[in-house]
């Protein structure tokens, strides 16, 4: 019976100057894993796997090893069979990613087995592994919160609003870290109506990006009246809007995120009504929260990966009876199909389709119980027995 | 015999009271929703078969019709995984007052009324059919000012014990009395002709039915935001609930 094998490497024991050199993209990886046979390679800015179907997966280190330039003992684990499986059924799952849960690993590994030209045994452990990377989304709520700051801005404005279709934002500096959450935001749907800041040139060039309007910050109250979402991250030494500066609205909730320190808005603003006010320490708290929460639910998808690892061994267990029921169902055919020849020309055609349908029918439900009996025995620990006996009672020889 | 229908109702909407308290249960929680109302629904069905027209007039009979229209409009309305919280709100009162219109006789009671029975579902169905939905209503509007204080004071497990977003939850209560008053118009209005017919002056009830419908015809006119439109429908229901528990006892006496 083929096994299965797994060499690689991540970020649990390789830093990321050592992951980067090993890093493939999509056709790498896949050429790759044509390279060392029957193959699927996952590679990840977290990971670089090989998954072989066979003993050996020295060839697949040896082509780790040549990425990195460098021997990499130590640092590779090898697993094999069940543990491999395993792992990568937590690797789909997400529960050996850096954030726990996280939804790209998925996609990434459905991306590796379409590359791939996987044999039956990697198509099945991949096909197996993708669905318990589903079963765990669908099952745990492991997934659903956000896992970094801009991520949590955009799920608490969506917390507010609903959709954040058409929602306009107001994006107050021209920075790094207020563009990722405005992209963010923009990602749900929101549109980026506007972005201040002190320097024109700046503000146009975000703006341009998003296709928005760039504005000054005097101009802070018009956008204001505009807009549903307020982010703030200049690098600005005070206060850049004070809560009196915040037009009132009667029907329209206004929410302001700021990420910038030291802070950019007013903390009075999130006292005013129908407005709300997250800043960096909130909006690490959130985040703080939704991790614990994702730990918390990572035991529960533990225990669903234990349940597919049951399946996936009884599966391999099977494999071991499966030459044995083939041989006694190709000598019980025989025997049917020698007896049947023997009546020549003494029946009708019409009577001997009845024959056929007639005696294969028989065989079907003589070897059906046998045949369950014996996948069972070997999901038990005395599959071979039962195998070397019916291959024993019957004569037959399967090699 | 009839009575019997009462129990597997009762398990039902018990069984949602308690499994709405965790998202793990939720499922079997609504399950037991959907059980306990056709339960119900047979009961209903049964005592109106039985009394040849419109039985619910006693005081614990209309809680029992009440109790129904309310899990009703929760199962038409509210009956998302998005919104177990609300059956929180709204199964536990539901599965109490349906005990307690058992033991005061509701279930049973099924004798004919004085009324006809076009008149009663007009009247006393529609009514009840505001209410309930009026009920409803305010649990959104509960709900609404809870998440509002959690936004306000940024609690850090708002995206962990995740509620309907905002806005969502207003309009879904706004929409629900715009639903109602209808019906509470139509109740009223069968009301107010019966009582010309018999030269009868307003009881409490009646007047504060009125004011009832003054408040939420005027929610729905100038439709406050935010927490005043919460505080609003929540100011309704004050109301409901003194017409309902406090009023009902002896209006078809």
């Amino acid at each position: 019976m083929t096994s299965l094998s797994l060499v690689g490497l991540s970020h649990h024991v390789a830093p990321v100057e050592l992951r980067e050199r090993v890093a493939l993209d999509v056709e790498a990886a896949a050429a790759l894993a044509r390279s060392v046979g029957d193959a699927v390679c996952l590679s990840t800015c977290n990971r670089t796997e090989v998954y072989v179907a066979g003993d050996d997966a020295a060839p697949a280190a040896g082509a780790l090893e040549r990425l990195a330039g460098e021997p990499l003992d130590g640092v590779l684990y090898r697993l094999h069979d069940e543990a491999a499986a395993v792992h990568l059924f937590r690797v789909a799952a997400g529960l050996d990613s850096l954030v726990p849960g996280e939804a790209e690993i998925l996609g990434q590994v459905r991306e590796a087995l379409d590359a791939a030209e996987p044999g039956p045994l990697l198509g099945r452990v991949f096909r197996q592994a993708l669905a318990v990377g589903k079963r765990v989304r669908a099952e745990t709520a492991i997934g659903e919160s956000p896992a970094s700051v801009s991520s949590a801005a955009a799920a608490l404005a969506a917390q507010v609003f609903g959709e954040l279709e058409g929602r306009r934002v107001l994006l107050v500096g021209a920075g790094r870290i207020g563009a990722l959450a405005a992209g963010n935001l923009a990602s749900r749907g929101a549109e980026i109506a506007f972005v201040a800041n002190r320097s024109p040139q700046a503000a146009r060039r975000v703006a341009d990006r998003f296709a928005g309007e760039a504005v000054g910050l005097d101009e802070l109250p018009r956008a204001l009246a505009a807009v549903d979402v307020v982010v703030a991250s200049t690098g600005a030494p005070g206060v850049v809007l004070r809560a009196a500066e915040v037009p009132e609205r009667r029907r329209r909730p206004l929410f302001f995120i700021d990420i910038a320190v030291p802070r950019d808005l007013d903390p009075a603003i999130g006292g005013l009504d129908g407005c709300f006010l997250y800043d960096i320490d909130d909006l690490e708290a959130v985040v703080a929260e939704t991790l614990a929460g994702r730990r918390a639910e990572a035991a529960r998808a533990e225990q669903l990966v234990a349940e597919e690892a049951e399946r996936f061994r009884t599966w391999r267990a099977s494999l071991d009876v499966v030459p044995a029921i083939a041989s006694l169902r190709a000598y019980a055919e025989q025997i049917r199909a020698g007896e049947l020849a023997k009546l020549g020309d003494r029946v009708s055609e019409r009577e001997r389709r009845t024959l056929e349908s007639v005696t294969q029918q028989i065989l079907n439900k003589l070897l059906h119980v046998p045949t369950v009996r014996l996948k069972e025995a070997a999901a038990g620990a005395d599959g071979a027995s039962y195998a070397d006996a019916v291959r024993h009672l019957f004569g037959l020889d399967d090699g | 015999m009839v009575e019997a229908l009462f129990w597997p109702a009762f398990l039902g909407y018990g069984e949602a009271a308690l499994a709405y308290a965790s998202a793990r249960t939720s499922r079997a929680a609504t399950w037991g929703v959907r059980l306990g109302w056709l339960a119900q629904t047979a009961l209903l069905a049964a005592q109106a078969a039985r009394a040849g027209g419109f039985p619910w007039t006693s005081w614990s009979g209309s809680l029992d019709l009440f109790v129904w229209l309310v899990v009703a409009a929760y199962l038409v309305w509210g009956c998302r995984p998005r919104f177990r919280l609300l059956g929180l709100a709204v199964m536990p009162p539901a599965a109490a007052l349906f005990l307690v219109a058992r033991l005061d006789g509701g279930i049973a009671a099924a004798g004919r009324a004085r009324y006809s029975s076009v008149f009663l579902v007009l009247h006393v169905g529609f009514v009840l059919a505001a209410f309930a939905g009026f009920t409803l209503a305010a649990a959104l509007a509960s709900l609404y000012l809870w998440e509002e204080g959690r936004l306000k004071r940024r609690a850090p497990d708002i995206l962990r014990l995740r509620l309907p977003p905002l806005q969502s939850l207003e309009r879904l209560t706004r929409r629900t009395i715009a639903v109602s008053l209808p019906l509470l118009t139509l109740g009223l209005a069968a009301g107010i002709v019966r009582l010309r017919e018999d030269g009868s002056p307003l009881d409490a009830l009646e007047a504060l039915t009125l004011a009832t419908w003054a408040l939420y015809g005027g929610v729905l006119l100038a439709r406050p935001a935010g927490r005043r439109g919460a505080y609003l429908a929540l100011g309704g229901f004050a109301l409901v609930v003194v017409a309902r528990l406090v009023l009902s006892a002896g209006h078809f006496a």
